[in-house]
């Protein structure tokens, strides 16, 4: 169902002009405006604006509602949907939610920082409550009696004793009203939910077990052909010659040649690419960093560009409380370059009608991909409506709009739909990854176990991450951004992978040097009520106090805060006999605010924890020249069957606190935790990720670091 | 566009049967099962992950066991019975596989959804009452990106419990 075209997008008309109702037919409509549209502070705080919602109830009986946020896989489709239905007193299966289509949906930002919930929820939440006071004020007059008398159940208004029912369709029957709803207010408390918060079935399950969703990768338009991109060969070359001549008067392919655009498009994937392989091109090559020199080209060249990603804290006097600590460590942690590797690699379709084009795109980001595209077209942004179907995941790797506007400039010059999509490969060299981080860390104690010192920055990862859940006197924590020679950006989580890996293992540390339980230290030192709860809940799950010693096995625990869900992971180990340690069991808790829909949290708790799995112990992106070369699956090792222990998911329901968002923070204690495990198995302290750079544990020296 | 009818086939034509009902694929035995799928006949349930046989996306029945289809020809098909994921039901109704991981929600995004039940049809036929660790050995080719394991493994033995159950009603 893809609505008929406004002309122009909503979010970029003024709300009095919009024509809704040309759109949608008749019936009420009510939306909710933007929220200022700042950007609140920087570091942990950060938070993108939202552009509101909107929801129609139609005289055909539909109830359809608008967000601007994306499905990629993470099941806000149903949670939003729930929210929706809450408001509107009916059965799930009755909200139709258009959701990134940048001509129909409100603005935002994108989908990523664990936004979707915490953005969307509430002006959905408003407006569909907007919408059900207008349908109680509709229906008091058909049933002569008070809005406030007047119920609803399943789609249905009834007068207080049920004698009178007017369906909602009826209500609205010749209207077309736009009502504002101006407050975030009169919406349903979470205590007195009976659909959000309640298990529900994704309504497209069947779709999905069937092969019949349509996802970006999947887009066929008719008579569209199959484009490709030349693109350079390593990172740091650009185009210094090309010659086309082979490809002249090549019938049946379309060639594009624009600067250094160069392009083709054919009826197959595979003549355009043979096609492209007969384009001649040579290339200017910078001398590019290998890994041996990585770390320290990453501290030489600090980065001077957008620096959103900054953090700076400190208190008190960190270099004299270090010096006066009775215990202290003194570290530096690293993790490596890793790949998102969403299953489905980029795909776009783009099609021209007149002077505007439509393009499917699979992306977290759809208006800045239509930007994006307008930008380089140079043409304005109206004209261009961004479509995110189905997308095959992301965890922050799908925000650039490149085959976007790639599909959009074939499109246009071969006069038809043209589909550009990478192959893993490119997927893999031309996408971009998660950053490296360097992180050095000096921290001090009591020897009653008490923080007093701490010192911790990091290079190139970002901020998120750096905020410390303990309550420290001393301390400085802060971050700088390098100029990577390998494209690098969003992740699941982001450095809150690498700063909760240092940091809980300098924790795990100092607790292991004034002998105390590490559970307990932490407890002690915790500064957030709600982390405590987590971890107290994790220790008694996990039966942390009646673990026996056992050589060859071990248990860790970590913890951490991040986009306003709390979560402890609790981990065990054991060591084979070849070293090849076996993470037998995680078990995550996890509390985000009140739960919307708890089977897709569960589901993203459990997929969380699994796919830090690889970034902890064996993820890892290669490098040489410019050239990622480990650029396949048979090389990039992801979490398979034979890599997953024994899961088990505790979810901690606050009804009293708003949903937060819950798809990254899930990851961010897993690794900690692992390392400690496999440091009580070995006697191996490792302050790297990937933990096992070649699958094995190395025999434990008396200061073993790895 | 099927050879029968007096119709010409090219001489590089091959003839298999797919989900069921007899297909022609002309000017193309090199290329694999997969491209020829997804271009030529419009299936797009049977996904591209890797095009190296390491990630089960494109995992088909061929004459009921589980393939790769990034990793055979056209060629190589010519002759066999080839189901993909939208041959799976009949007609509205899902098969146990099908059905197990949509009761469960055994998916995040779905991309790998087509490949597993696939995986899961050809697991069942063989063993149709597998144990954990033939499971996840039959899957271990099947990745999951959003990594939703174990919620499949949950869905594997639904999917298994709902055969035997059919197969009780049937007997
Ligand atoms: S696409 Fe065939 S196994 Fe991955
Ligand atoms: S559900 Fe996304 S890859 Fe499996």
């Amino acid at each position: 169902m893809t609505l008929e075209r406004p002309p122009r997008p909503w979010d970029r008309t003024p709300p009095t002009e919009r024509g809704y109702f040309e759109v949608l037919g008749d019936g009420i409509l009510c939306h909710v405006l933007p929220r200022d549209r700042t950007t609140g502070g920087v570091g942990g705080g950060w938070s993108p604006p939202s552009g509101g919602a909107w929801v129609h109830v139609g005289a055909d009986g539909r109830i359809r509602a608008f967000t601007g946020k994306a499905e990629v896989g993470q099941g806000t489709r149903t949670a939003l949907s729930l929210v929706v239905a809450e408001e509107l007193r009916v059965p799930v299966t009755r909200v139709e939610l258009t959701m990134a289509d940048t001509d129909l949906s409100p603005w935002d930002m994108g989908t990523f920082g664990s936004r979707s919930m915490p953005d969307a929820v509430p002006p959905l939440q408003a407006a569909a409550a907007g919408a059900r006071e207008e349908l109680a004020s509709l229906a008091a007059t058909r049933l002569s009696v008070s809005a406030g008398q007047v119920r609803f159940e399943d789609g249905v208004a009834l007068s207080p004793e049920g004698g009178h029912r007017v369906t909602y369709g009826e209500l609205v029957r010749g209207l077309r009203k736009t009502v504002v709803a101006s407050t975030y207010g009169r919406t349903t408390p979470a205590t007195d939910w009976k659909t959000a918060g309640h298990p529900a079935v994704d309504p497209a399950a069947v779709d999905v077990v069937t092969g019949r969703r349509v996802y970006a990768s999947d887009v066929r338009r008719p008579g569209m052909w199959y484009g490709v991109m030349l693109l350079p060969p390593n990172h740091g070359a650009e185009l210094a010659s090309v010659d086309t001549s082979a490809l002249e008067g090549e019938e049946g392919v379309r060639l594009l040649h624009d600067g250094p655009f160069v392009a083709v498009a054919a009826p197959t994937p595979w003549d355009a690419r043979g096609a492209l392989r007969k384009v001649r091109a040579t290339w200017r090559s910078t001398p590019q960093p290998g890994e041996p020199e990585i770390e320290a080209y990453l501290r030489a060249h600090p980065s001077h560009g957008d620096h959103w990603d900054m953090e700076k804290l400190t208190e008190g006097d960190p270099a004299r409380a270090l010096a006066e600590a009775a215990v202290s460590v003194k570290a530096t942690y690293r993790t490596a370059y890793i790949a998102h590797t969403p299953l489905e690699p980029r795909a776009a379709v783009a099609e021209w009608e007149g002077d505007r084009v439509t393009i499917w795109l699979g992306s977290q980001t759809p208006f800045r991909g239509r930007d994006h595209v307008a930008g380089g077209l140079g043409i304005p942004a109206e004209r261009v409506r961004v479509i995110v179907p189905f997308t095959g995941a992301g965890f922050g790797g799908k925000h650039g709009g490149d085959v976007a506007l790639a599909a959009a400039r074939l499109s246009k010059a071969a006069g038809r739909p043209v589909r550009v999509a990478f192959t893993r490969e490119e997927e893999f060299q031309h996408g971009y990854l998660r950053p490296m981080s360097i992180v050095d860390v000096a921290a001090g104690a009591t020897k009653d176990g008490l923080l007093t010192a701490w010192t911790f920055h990091n290079v190139n990862g970002g901020a998120a991450g750096i905020r410390s859940p303990y309550r420290i006197p001393n301390l400085q924590a802060d971050n700088e951004l390098s100029d990577s020679p390998l494209p690098q950006g969003p992740y699941r989580a982001l450095a809150a992978n690498a700063n909760n890996f240092a940091r809980e293992s300098t924790v795990d540390e100092l607790a292991s040097l004034v002998g105390q339980d590490p559970v307990a230290f932490r407890e002690k030192n915790l500064a957030d009520e709600r982390l405590r709860t987590v971890l107290r809940t994790a220790a008694e799950r996990g039966n942390w106090t009646s673990w026996k010693p056992n050589p060859g096995r071990g248990h860790g625990i970590a913890v951490g805060f991040e986009k306003g869900g709390r979560v402890a992971t609790l981990a065990e180990v054991t060591l084979g006999p070849d070293r090849r340690p076996h993470v037998d069991r995680l078990l995550t808790v996890f509390e985000a605010g009140a739960i919307v829909h708890p089977d897709n949290l569960q589901s993203q708790v459990e997929g969380a924890t699994v796919m830090a799995l690889g970034g902890a112990l064996f993820e890892e992106i290669h490098f040489d020249g410019g050239v990622i070369t480990n650029r396949r699956l048979s090389e990039y090792r992801v979490p398979r069957f034979s890599d997953l222990p024994r899961v088990e998911v505790v979810l901690l329901d606050r009804k009293d606190l708003p949903p937060g968002g819950a798809g990254e923070t899930p990851m961010i204690a897993v690794a900690p935790a692992v390392a400690s495990a496999i440091h009580e198995a070995s006697g191996v302290r490792f302050r790297s990720l990937p933990l096992l750079r070649d699958g094995k544990v190395p025999v434990a020296a008396r200061t073993a670091a790895t | 566009m099927d050879g029968a009818g007096g119709v010409t086939v090219a001489s590089d034509a091959v003839r298999v049967v797919v989900n069921g009902r007899p297909r022609t694929l002309e000017r193309m035995p090199e290329r694999s099962l997969l491209q020829a799928l997804r271009t030529e006949l419009d299936l797009m349930g049977t996904k591209y992950g890797c095009g190296e046989g390491q990630c089960g996306a494109c995992t088909v029945l061929m004459d009921g066991k589980a393939v790769h289809a990034c990793q055979v020809s056209v060629k190589e098909v010519g002759g066999h019975d080839i189901v993909t994921v939208e041959g799976l039901a009949r007609g509205d109704e899902l098969n146990p596989a099908q059905q197990a991981f949509a009761e469960l929600g055994a998916f995040q995004c779905g991309f790998c959804t087509p490949g597993m039940v696939v995986g899961t049809t050809a697991l069942l036929q063989r063993t149709p009452s597998p144990s954990e660790a033939e499971v996840r050995e039959a899957l271990e080719g099947h990745l999951c990106r959003c990594c939703g394991y174990t919620k499949v493994l949950r869905a594997v033995q639904r999917a298994s419990e709902i055969s035997r159950e059919k197969a009780r009603r049937s007997a």
